[in-house]
C-alpha cells in the first residue's frame, strides 16, 4: 500500500467575515482506513469536509487527493473526483421532488451508467444492502422515517461504489439501536468497497465503531490524532473531556447567562 | 459625532452593493443560460418546468386577461364617448391587450405563482444541502436547477401571452357587444384594422424578456436563500419584488426600443 495519504490537509484557512472558522488545519487521513473528526458544534468538523468536496473555497491552504492538489485541478479533474466520493449529510438531503429509487441512482444516472429502466433493479439491490425492502424504492423520502432516510442517504452515498466516503453526522437524530445499525452497516460497506471514509460525529460509540483513526478540531486547528479505539484514554485533557463528555475541564463551553 | 464623510460613505457603500448585485446576477444569468446550449439538457426537467409555467398558471392568467379586457372596453366607452369617440374603443382594447396589458399583467401573476414557487423550491433544497448533494452526485447545480426553468420561463411566457391577448380582446369584445350596444362584426373588423404584426410581436417579445426576469429572479434568489424557514420566506418574498419591479422596468424600456420615433 502506497504511503500518500489519501487526503491530506495542511494549512487549511476559512473565515466567515471576521470569525475565524478553521486556523491552519492539517490532517492525513490513510487509504482505506476510517478517519473520525471530533469537535464541539461550531468548531469548523462540517466545513473542513465541504472545503475537501469542493464546497466552500477555502481562504489559503493545501488539500490534496491521491497525492494531486485540489485547488490546482480544473473542473473536469474535479469532477473526476467528485465521481469517485460519496457523502451522507447530517439531514439526509434526499431530493424530495424525487422517489427514492431515484435518489439512490441520481449520480448513476447523471453519469449515464445506468438505463432509467435497470436503475429501479438496482436501487433494489442496494436499498437491499442498507436493509431496505425494494418495495421503498416507489416512496416518496417524506414518507420514511428519520432511521430509514438516513439509510436511503447511506445507499445513495455507497450506490456509485464509491472509493471516498464522507459521513457527517451519520448516527445523529437516531436511537441508540437504529444508531448501531447504521454504523454496521457503514463498516460493511467500506470493507465491501474498500473505501476511505471520513466521518464527522460527537458519538463516542459511533467514533469507535466505525474509526480506525481519530482527529479531534478545536478551534479551528486539529489539537489530536490517534487510533480512534483509545478515545477517552489519550492523555489529552481536552480530548478526554470530549470523548467522556465532562463538564469539567479544559474546554469550557462560553454560556451567556 | 457623525462624521461628514459618513453619509458619502453611505452612498458610496450602497453604490457598490448594487454594483456587485448587480454583477452577481448576470454572471448566474450568464452561467445559467450557457448550460443551454452545452449538453446534456435535462429535457425531462425543462417539460416539468414548461407544463408548471404554460399550462398550470393558464387559469389565472386567463382569468387576468379576460377581466381586465372587459374593463378596458367599459372605461374606453365611457371615457370616448364625452368626445364621441365610442368607435375607437375597440382600437384601444386590442393595441392595450397586446402592446402592453397582456404581457405586463401575465407576467405579473406568473412572477407572483411561479417566481415564488421556484425561489421556495431552491430556496429550500439551498437549506437542507440538498444543492451540495447534486454537487458530490456529480450533478452542476445551475445546470440540474436554473437551465431548464429560464428556458421554459422564455418559451412558456410568450405562448400564454398570445392566449392572454386573444381572451383579452374577446373580453373586450363581450362587453361590447352585450352591454355597449356594438355590432359584433363591426366591432372585430375595428380590432382587425387596428390591429399590425409589430403589436403582437413586440408583446411576445416582452413576454420572452419577462419569462426569463421571472425564472431568474426565482432561482437567483432562492439559491442565495440562507438560514431555515425565514431565509427561505425572504428568498420568496425578494423573487417576487424584484421580478415585479424588473417587469415595470424593463417594460418601458422595451416600449422604447419598439415603439420610439
Amino acid at each position: 500500500m502506497s504511503d500518500v495519504p489519501k487526503i491530506r490537509l495542511r494549512g487549511l484557512r476559512k473565515a466567515f467575515g471576521s470569525k475565524v472558522v478553521l486556523d491552519g488545519v492539517d490532517l492525513d487521513v490513510r487509504a482505506q482506513h476510517g478517519m473520525v473528526v471530533l469537535g464541539g458544534s461550531g468548531s469548523g468538523k462540517s466545513v473542513t469536509v465541504k472545503c475537501i468536496l469542493g464546497l466552500i473555497r477555502p481562504d489559503s491552504g493545501l488539500i490534496e487527493i491521491d497525492g494531486r492538489d485540489v485547488s490546482a485541478m480544473s473542473d473536469r479533474q474535479r469532477t473526476e473526483i467528485m465521481d469517485r466520493t460519496g457523502m451522507l449529510f447530517q439531514n439526509g438531503a434526499l431530493f424530495d421532488s424525487l422517489p427514492v429509487w431515484e435518489n439512490v441512482c441520481f449520480k448513476l444516472l447523471a453519469q449515464k451508467r445506468i438505463s432509467r429502466a435497470k436503475a429501479r433493479d438496482k436501487a433494489a439491490e442496494v436499498l437491499a444492502q442498507v436493509g431496505l425492502a425494494a418495495s421503498v424504492g416507489d416512496l416518496s423520502p417524506a414518507e420514511l422515517s428519520g432511521g430509514m432516510q438516513k439509510r436511503v442517504a447511506l445507499a445513495r452515498a455507497i450506490a456509485a461504489e464509491p472509493d471516498i466516503l464522507f459521513l457527517d453526522e451519520p448516527t445523529t437524530g437516531l436511537d441508540p439501536i437504529m444508531g448501531a445499525v447504521i454504523d454496521g452497516l457503514i463498516v460493511d460497506c467500506v470493507k465491501r468497497l474498500g473505501a476511505t471514509t471520513v466521518a464527522i460525529t460527537h458519538d463516542m460509540a459511533s467514533a469507535r465503531r466505525i474509526g480506525d483513526d481519530a482527529a479531534m478540531i478545536h478551534k479551528g486547528k486539529i489539537i489530536w490524532t490517534g487510533p480512534a479505539a483509545t478515545l477517552g484514554e489519550t492523555g489529552n485533557a481536552m480530548v478526554d473531556q470530549f470523548a467522556r463528555g465532562n463538564r469539567e475541564g479544559p474546554i469550557q463551553m462560553e454560556l451567556r447567562r | 459625532m457623525i462624521h461628514p464623510l459618513d453619509a458619502l460613505a453611505a452612498v458610496g457603500r450602497s453604490v457598490l452593493g448594487t454594483c456587485r448585485y448587480t454583477g452577481e446576477i448576470t454572471i448566474f444569468a450568464g452561467n445559467g443560460f450557457s448550460h443551454a446550449v452545452r449538453p446534456p439538457l435535462y429535457w425531462r426537467l425543462l417539460w416539468q418546468a414548461f407544463v408548471e409555467i404554460a399550462f398550470f398558471s393558464l387559469p389565472v392568467v386567463a382569468l387576468t386577461a379576460i377581466f381586465t379586457g372587459m374593463v378596458l372596453a367599459l372605461q374606453s366607452y365611457t371615457g370616448f364617448s364625452r368626445f364621441s369617440a365610442e368607435s375607437a374603443t375597440a382600437t384601444v382594447v386590442v393595441l392595450s391587450i397586446t402592446r402592453e396589458l397582456g404581457p405586463v399583467l401575465a407576467a405579473l401573476m406568473v412572477a407572483g405563482r411561479i417566481g415564488a414557487a421556484f425561489a421556495a423550491e431552491i430556496g429550500t433544497m439551498r437549506v437542507t444541502d440538498q444543492i451540495d448533494a447534486l454537487t458530490t452526485l456529480s450533478t452542476n447545480p445551475v445546470k440540474y436547477l436554473v437551465t431548464p426553468r429560464l428556458v421554459a420561463a422564455t418559451i412558456a411566457m410568450p405562448i400564454l401571452v398570445a392566449i392572454a391577448d386573444v381572451l383579452g380582446v374577446m373580453g373586450g369584445w363581450i362587453v361590447a357587444t352585450a352591454k355597449l350596444g356594438f355590432a359584433s362584426n363591426a366591432y372585430l373588423v375595428s380590432t382587425m384594422d387596428a390591429l399590425k404584426t409589430e403589436d403582437v410581436v413586440s408583446g411576445l417579445v416582452k413576454a420572452a424578456v419577462f419569462g426569463f426576469i421571472i425564472a431568474l429572479m426565482g432561482c437567483w434568489h432562492g439559491y442565495r436563500s440562507k438560514g431555515g424557514a425565514q431565509g427561505v420566506g425572504q428568498a420568496t418574498t425578494a423573487a417576487v419584488v424584484s421580478a415585479s419591479i424588473m417587469i415595470m422596468a424593463l417594460d418601458y424600456v422595451l416600449t422604447e426600443l419598439f415603439f420610439a420615433r
